[in-house]
């Protein structure tokens, strides 16, 4: 990116699908993947007569969210109405937040653990509600222009987010929105769901070239269809390219052509145009004279303040702080959800040490996750026996290779205790007289080994340990090691 | 019996003491409107079969000892078709919805449903009740009972002229501008105009949703009230509905008080638009409301010369956004495609054939000054002005209301007009609404009764607006007043 003869600029447009089980304002469920056309009543289908009631969840969705994104709450909002025609918008209009959206300003910090790029304050300039459209299914095959509209989807809320345009490379967008979601998920406001449209983003982009000692601007497009965090990042890389490369040609700024709107391609890997707009679309806002403004009290918003959760920057460096884990393991767990982050401290709690739980989670409870595409509930290991299993490795009851086996077989069978899967497996502790006579015979019988060691080849002691562990599968492989080094470097053998 | 000339409230105790049954009533209103519905093109759909069967449960159930009905159980209505019924058809008086069945009740007809009063059928109305003269409608221009060369004034212009034309003893009509109260005074009969938000607005075809509000029409102000305290009150619904308690209208009907300060508005009873018939009407009115305890004095409402402009902006934007969704594309009426050729947005020309064929004139006029008022540019100059305006004309009521309980004063400058005599031009039939638009920018409460006729025989209306919620309060003193000139039930004469 440094070598890059621009500045690339990104700012987001996201839209996110609240989790309200209702609509915004009717009482059709939100729930996602029914029938076509089976979660709708007068209201949604925008038919003759219906009037809209507003759902308060999503008010207090957005408040919630507005909170943690540092931004302002209003405490006077209204409700507009945007016209516009499409058929996947029943009532000609969509009822949003013009002038006096719910949340202004705010900003989310981003960094990246493996230094990536440097931490970085993204400022919002606001967020509003407004209900989501149908969705158009368009039947092209074989020259058939059929068009099928699912209004399932008519009228769930949406809090749409607009960032400052401070982004400057697709890996912090990809990391922005990544933080966001997570933020998204700790606040339990939205199921955040790229594939089923819950979270959905447009990116504005252009370049800032510098032209003999001065910066120039390159066109804005918006990118639409960003399915996933991949596409996002593949899709601004391609167009900040693309965008370079029409440079080149037509040395053409900001100004000089219609702002372009173009589609994310994710099978061609490129942008295409969608639309140019030569001026900007008069929407005709005009505030909804069907529903009243909501209006939001000093108590109220206190009340919303103190029933935040921590947040996931705060879990982050308290992790560092009261566990002493190191930044890059207390990012690994809070990273993966609130789920983990209360499995974490409650096997902390249970007993557990601290340092010994992380590296069990990371390097064994998500792989098995990974592996078997299972949730923690699923998987079925509470916190209070991973509590016992590394406080049993840290007593030395067992080693940690064969806690990998205790693991297993606690993991096989749910009533199984540490205690019970030690006895289960024969693990005993070896004492050190026995562990020595053991050493004693295995380098006796391994001159080779023995020999290679000597002349300076120090893993040469390692293939013996599977014949320790067949001698006596409890001797613990470090130690077996250890031992048999001091026996030679000792000139005992 | 001739039931033209009885009250909807004679009609209900009839009922109660068994002297008539549910099945009659329906059965002779239903004979009235064979005959003479033609001739004034009043009702747009009659279901006979379904009004029989209405009337025969209620006679069933009040046979079996029903001790829930209520006063109006078996009186029939006749309602406005705008309002949104599951059995019979929702036509707004538009090409558009000919032949729209809406899959839900709205809340008052929920109501009255429950109340146990049969459909007489769906009203005449201009076109999605744009319109002040029943002129506008795809069914043709309604007549008026008292001179069918005349309008019945609009757009309640049906469910008015079903009263004077003794086809039913109750309606619904609805008011964005005057649109119960016009009718009501061109056909000599009675409209009551709620405050904004005390009866709901859901399952009403929204024309302008800030001003739209449902009311009863009825010969006595009595039937007014009992037909209130069956539709009104707070709907969960209707976000702009008022959550206040409503009180028992018929049961606080005869508790006008002793004194109360009436208020003339300067502006209208010195205006040079006034009719002089008309004017002598409402002085004559004013003279029977001192012996009804009345203290008058004149009063200013100095921006009323504004009401019609602001009007004019605030209702056409609001409808050009409200009849976005009559677009062909999920129901009602959708133009056919053209016929051979391929468009390049078919999409598009859907929108604007369906659109250019399914609106008359009248609503296409309207989206358009809509549409053009909330234009980027034009925005802050028409929509802001008039709710800013608005603001100021509430004012000048909160004012007023200071000093007088009740406004009194002419419901329309004149009388009826002829039928084609403004259709041609919009502002002239816009200053209809001269004297009754204000109630509807400032939410208030407002009656039109009858009071008196001109030399030709053309009946003559007088308002009555109060503060907003005092809904009771006008109620009482229109009453008070028919109780003072005596006034009974008075169709015109038929034929």
């Amino acid at each position: 990116m440094n070598a890059a003869p621009y500045t690339l600029v990104i700012g987001l447009e996201v839209h996110v699908q609240l989790k309200t089980k209702s609509k915004l304002f009717c009482r059709c469920s939100t729930e996602f993947g029914r029938p076509p056309n089976t979660q709708v009543c007068p209201v949604c289908l925008g038919l003759p007569g219906a009037l809209p009631v507003l759902n308060r969840q999503a008010i207090d969705y957005a408040v919630r969210t507005g909170l943690a994104l540092n931004s302002e709450i209003a405490k006077f909002t209204k409700w507009d109405r945007k016209n516009y025609f499409y058929p996947d918008l029943p009532k000609g209009y969509q009822t949003s937040q013009f002038d006096l959206p719910i949340c202004s300003r705010g900003f989310l910090d981003i960094s990246d653990s493996k230094g990536a790029f440097e931490p970085k304050r993204v400022r919002f300039i606001r967020a509003h509600l407004e209900e989501d459209a149908g969705k158009s299914m368009h039947d092209e095959v074989a020259g058939k222009a059929d068009s099928r509209i699912d209004l399932n989807r008519a009228g769930t809320p949406l809090l749409e987010i607009v960032t400052e345009p401070d982004l400057r490379s697709p890996q912090e967008a990809k990391a922005f929105l990544t933080e966001l979601r997570l933020l998204l998920l700790y606040l339990d406001v939205s199921d955040c769901n790229m594939q089923e449209g819950s979270l959905r983003c447009d990116a504005n982009v252009n370049l800032h070239i510098p032209v003999d000692g001065k910066t120039v601007a390159t066109p804005i497009t918006e990118i639409k269809n960003l399915n996933s965090f991949r596409a996002v990042e593949r899709a601004l890389t391609y167009e900040a390219s693309r965008q370079w490369d029409q440079w080149c040609n037509d040395h053409i700024a900001i100004g000089g052509r219609p702002k372009q709107t173009r589609g994310w391609d994710d099978v061609q890997g490129v942008t295409t145009l969608q639309r140019e707009k030569e001026e900007a679309s008069d929407y005709r806002y005009f505030p909804c004279p069907d529903l009243v403004p909501v209006t939001l009290t000093d108590a109220d918003l206190g009340k919303a303040r103190g029933e935040l959760c921590e947040l996931p920057a705060a879990t982050r460096t308290r992790f560092v702080q009261q566990y002493e884990l190191k930044e890059y393991d207390s990012d690994v767990i809070v990273s993966q959800g609130r789920e983990l982050v209360e499995y974490f401290e409650r096997a902390v709690v249970a007993g557990g040490p601290a340092k010994r739980v992380s590296s069990w989670i990371q390097q064994d409870i998500l792989r098995l996750l990974n592996e078997r595409q299972q949730s923690l509930t699923q998987l079925g290991f509470s916190a209070e026996r991973l509590a016992d299993l590394t406080k049993a490795i840290e007593a030395g009851a067992v080693d940690t290779s064969r806690g990998k086996e205790v693991f297993a077989k606690m993991l096989d069978d749910a009533a199984l205790s540490v205690a019970a899967a030690i006895e289960a497996l024969g693990i005993k502790a070896v004492d050190d007289s026995e562990l020595m006579e053991l050493c004693r015979q295995l380098l006796a019988e391994n001159a080779k080994a023995v020999n290679e060691y000597r002349a300076g080849n120090a893993k040469a002691l390692g293939a013996l340990i599977g014949q320790a562990k067949k001698k006596n599968p409890n001797a613990d492989p470090r130690k077996v090691q250890d031992l048999c080094k001091q026996l030679i470097d000792s000139g005992a053998v | 019996m001739e039931w033209q000339f009885a009250s909807a409230a004679e009609i209900s105790r009839q009922l109660c003491s068994k002297q008539v049954s549910a099945t009659e009533i329906a059965k002779y209103f239903l004979s009235r409107i064979s005959k003479h519905n033609q001739a004034f093109n009043i009702f747009v759909h009659v279901d006979e079969e379904l009004v029989l069967k209405q009337a025969a449960e209620i006679d069933a159930r009040r046979a079996g000892g029903d001790i829930e009905l209520g006063a109006l159980a078996g009186v029939p209505v006749a309602i406005k078709d705008l309002l949104c019924t599951t059995d019979m058809p929702t036509t707004c008086g538009s090409r558009f919805c000919e032949k729209y069945v809406s899959p839900y009740d709205g809340t008052v007809i929920a109501k009255m449903r429950a109340a146990g009063m049969p459909w007489m059928g769906k009203t005449n109305l201009d076109e999605f009740a744009m319109g002040g003269s029943t002129e506008t409608s795809i069914f043709g221009a309604g007549r008026n009972p008292w001179d069918a060369q005349r309008t019945t004034g609009g757009s309640s212009g049906g469910s008015a002229a079903c009263l004077a034309a003794g086809l039913a003893p109750l309606a619904i009509g609805t008011d964005t501008g005057g649109s119960i109260r016009q009718p009501a005074a061109f056909c000599g009969v009675s409209g009551f105009k709620p405050t904004y938000g005390r009866v709901s607005r859901y399952g009403v075809v929204a024309f302008a949703s800030s001003l739209d509000q449902v009311g009863p029409m009825a010969h006595m102000v009595e039937d007014l009230a009992l037909a209130m305290d069956v539709i009104s009150g707070h709907d969960p619904l209707d976000s702009t509905s008022l959550p206040h308690e409503k009180p028992g209208y018929t049961a606080s009907l005869s508790q006008a008080p002793q004194r109360f300060r009436v208020g003339v508005v300067r502006e209208q009873i010195e205006s040079d638009g006034l009719n002089a018939e008309v004017k002598q009407a409402i002085l004559r009115t004013l003279d029977v409301l001192k012996e009804c305890g009345a203290d008058v004095r004149e009063v200013s409402l100095p921006h009323s010369k504004y009401w019609v402009p602001a009007y004019y902006v605030i209702a056409p934007c609001e409808a050009s956004s409200n009849l976005s969704r009559f677009d062909g594309a999920h129901f009602g009426f959708r133009a056919e495609p053209l016929e051979g050729k391929k468009s390049k947005s078919p999409l598009v020309e859907m929108y604007s054939r369906t659109r250019a064929q399914g609106f008359g004139a009248e609503v296409k006029r309207r989206i358009m000054l809509g549409t053009y008022a909330l234009s980027s540019g034009y925005y802050d100059a028409y929509y802001l002005k008039a709710l800013q305006v608005r603001r100021l004309i509430r004012q000048d009521f909160d004012r007023a209301f200071e000093d007088v309980d009740i406004l009194v004063g002419p419901t329309t400058p004149n009388t009826a007009f002829k039928i084609g005599e403004k259709v041609d031009d919009p502002v002239q039939m816009y200053l209809e609404d001269l004297y009754t638009v204000g109630a509807n920018l400032a939410g208030l409460p407002a009656l039109s009764v009858p009071c008196g006729r001109s030399q030709v025989g053309l009946p003559i209306g007088v308002q009555f607006q109060g503060r907003p919620l005092d809904d009771a309060l006008v109620l009482q003193i229109g009453h008070r007043y028919q109780q003072a000139i005596g006034w009974r039930p008075t169709p015109a004469p038929l034929s």
